[in-house]
């Protein structure tokens, strides 16, 4: 790039200092490369700095504000009060609920999702695509309709409590139970598991397969030697994509839980709507966000060194 | 005594391609053993079959006496070295020489003893907790051929294993792997596309073309007697002169000159004298031995070698390349210079037309 900038010059002076003329070129033409891109992403970092960093400095000096008896917040004698609330039992058991189902979610996606995952990327290109693509159908329809879906489907007489009666297991009352808010958060979040894992599984060598086999492994010695260590990259992606939404939840857990199963997501909308207490609500969401930002910012350096 | 490997009509097809066809070879123990061929011609489908990685679709395959044909590859006494080495990335040195012997269970004492050994062996020691992605192209070659010798395997099976290097380091390894096969006594099985590897590193060879085998021998029988143009094409460089059989020792070329040869075939056969380049003298016209055939022809092109000078003479009815040695004593030509050649009665092999 620099070189044919340079021909011009070289004509008109075809002996004068070069190498000082090429480096000021090149130096000109890096400036406005690096203009041009900044004038590309400007509205973006627009909206970005609008809509997204201006409300969470907003919810940040919340968090450090008073709740005055009326439940209006005073902008004024600031104090940590609304952290040192985290620390009581209530919130606790919130933080260790919410932790603990996702978790379990996350658990049961990778259980659902590896297989599925493996299956797809071992697949000619049109059957793999065809799977890829009923993975995400379920996107195209409206999340809050895919969850009321799934009340119907869970509810006392509805096709999964029918059929259970009907194979002689009696009825089932899945709705409003933990098992319930599990399900639901695994079918929202499977499709963030299965790509992931798709994508890394897709990319091992399957002569590392071979050879491990030609090495006197099993077939199941060679899937825990070679592939899944190979395709840890994915699990660890899939599998943070899956908890940090999960842990803050909101829509699942309020429809399928039915307001039961608290979790962080509903327990930060009660403190703003109808607590009124918004400072505990800025800190709790503060914090969250600090804890998926930095588990992700773990994953990110780990990843760097090991792929 | 029971061959190390031995294959009768062993057979493959993909769908309706035939890439290997009624394959009848045994290969002794202890014998350093080539399958050379163009890519593509079943060498290592073949290679794959040993391994158990393909399953023979007809045939039978023994190793050792023992039918292996459906067993998986876990279940046989064999090793490969891949053609890209295959290792595990996420594993080091010491892991992946060490790979087999766990999978078999082995003590942990003796998997570390006999990993050392191996790496030893193969002049690695210190690297043993470097990462592949750590090491250069040779030094992979040597891990995957440790991680392959480390299990003592019955017969090594070897995917052209240099083809990855450059070539000094492929000529080094050739007589390096040669030299290791001497010191281990295992039976190897070498898949190659390149002949001089083959011709320079192996105790027999097997030429393949098309699914099928044509030729096997020692290096030089393959070398002085190839039976058809394909296998004396493809194992070096060779002219042909078409000709037709006269008598059990005589053949007529096609401008009609009568040559002598040792075993010429039935009369009447249509057939091509191969003539290697190196083999053919190149004199002043006319000065040819008394009683000896010989081509008249005119030097049109001369490249120069450094170890040697190759010359294209034009005869009437073809060209023939001729190579000779670059030495003091021996006279040179240019080109426009008028030429005869001719060569010793034993310096010809007949092969069908």
């Amino acid at each position: 790039m620099s070189s044919s900038a340079l021909d011009p010059l070289d004509i008109v002076d075809p002996d004068h200092e070069h190498s000082h003329i090429g480096e000021e070129v090149e130096r000109r033409l890096r400036r406005a490369d690096r203009r041009r891109g900044f004038l590309l992403a400007l509205p973006a970092y627009l909206y970005m700095v609008l809509f997204f960093a201006v409300p969470l400095v907003i919810v940040l000096i919340y968090s450090f504000a008073t709740r005055t008896s009326s439940g209006s917040v005073a902008l004024s004698g600031w104090n940590l009060e609304s952290y040192r609330k985290l620390g009581e039992p209530i919130v606790r058991n919130v933080v260790f609920r919410s932790a603990f189902l996702a978790a379990i979610t996350t658990v049961v996606c990778l259980l659902v999702g590896y297989p599925y995952a493996y299956f797809a990327a071992t697949r000619r290109p049109l059957v793999r695509n065809l799977l890829l693509v009923a993975v995400m159908i379920p996107f195209w329809t409206n999340f809050l309709v895919r969850n009321y879906s799934w009340r119907l489907l869970l509810s006392t007489g509805g096709p999964i409590s029918s059929a259970t009666e009907a194979i002689g297991l009696g009825e089932t009352d899945l709705l409003f139970t933990r098992t319930a808010v599990v399900l639901g958060l695994t079918y929202s979040f499977l499709p963030f598991m299965i790509l992931p894992l798709y994508a890394s599984i897709e990319r091992i060598d399957w002569r590392l397969v071979e050879a491990s086999r030609d090495l006197y492994s099993s077939g199941w010695k060679s899937f825990s030697k070679i592939v899944f260590p190979l395709s840890l990259p994915g699990v660890i992606a899939g599998s943070i994509l899956v908890f940090v939404p999960s842990l803050g939840a909101y829509v699942t857990p309020e429809i399928l839980g039915g307001g039961r199963e608290t979790m962080l997501g509903s327990y930060i909308v009660t403190q703003f709507l109808t607590a009124r207490n918004w400072p505990v609500g800025a800190s709790v969401s503060f914090v969250l966000m600090a804890v998926m930002l930095s588990a992700t910012i773990v994953y990110f350096r780990a990843g760097g060194k090991n792929l | 005594m029971v061959p190390a490997v031995s294959m009768r009509a062993l057979t493959k097809r993909f769908d309706d391609v035939v890439a290997v066809d009624a394959l009848d070879l045994d290969i002794a123990d202890g014998e350093f053993f080539a399958l050379l061929g163009p890519s593509g011609c079943g060498k290592t489908t073949t290679l794959r079959m040993i391994a158990g990685l393909e399953i023979p679709s007809a045939g039978s395959l023994k190793i050792h006496g023992d039918e292996v044909g459906t067993l998986p590859p876990n279940k046989r006494p064999v090793n490969t070295v891949f053609q890209n080495y295959a290792l595990f990335p996420h594993m080091s040195v010491a892991d992946n020489v060490g790979f087999g012997l766990r999978m078999q269970k082995t003590p942990k004492a003796d998997v570390a003893r006999r990993v050392g050994e191996a790496i030893e062996l193969v002049r690695l020691t210190g690297m043993e907790h470097r990462r592949p992605n750590q090491l250069s192209g040779g030094q992979q070659q040597r891990v995957a051929l440790a991680r392959a010798l480390v299990n003592r395997p019955k017969v090594l099976l070897l995917d052209e294993p240099l083809a990855a290097l450059d070539l000094k380091l492929r000529q080094g390894m050739q007589f390096e792997l040669k030299q290791l096969q001497r010191e281990v006594g295992i039976t190897f099985v070498f898949v190659t596309h390149d002949q001089e590897e083959a011709l320079s590193m192996a105790d027999r060879i097997g030429v393949m073309g098309d699914g099928e085998l044509l030729q096997v021998g020692t290096p030089e029988e393959i070398y002085d007697q190839p039976v058809n143009r394909f296998v004396a094409d493809f194992i070096g460089r060779s002219n042909f002169l078409p000709g037709t059989v006269e008598d059990p020792s005589t053949v007529c070329l096609t401008n009609g000159t009568r040559v002598t040869v040792e075993h010429a075939g039935d009369a009447g056969e249509a057939i091509a004298l191969s003539l290697r380049p190196e083999r053919v003298q190149l004199t002043d016209r006319g000065a040819v031995p008394e009683g000896q055939a010989s081509l008249d022809g005119t030097v049109s092109l001369v490249t120069f070698l450094g170890s040697g000078v190759v010359y294209q003479v034009a005869l009437d009815w073809m060209t023939v390349e001729v190579r000779a040695e670059n030495r003091p004593s021996v006279p040179r030509h240019d080109v426009g210079d008028d030429v005869s050649l001719w060569w010793r009665d034993d310096a010809v092999a007949v092969v069908p037309a």
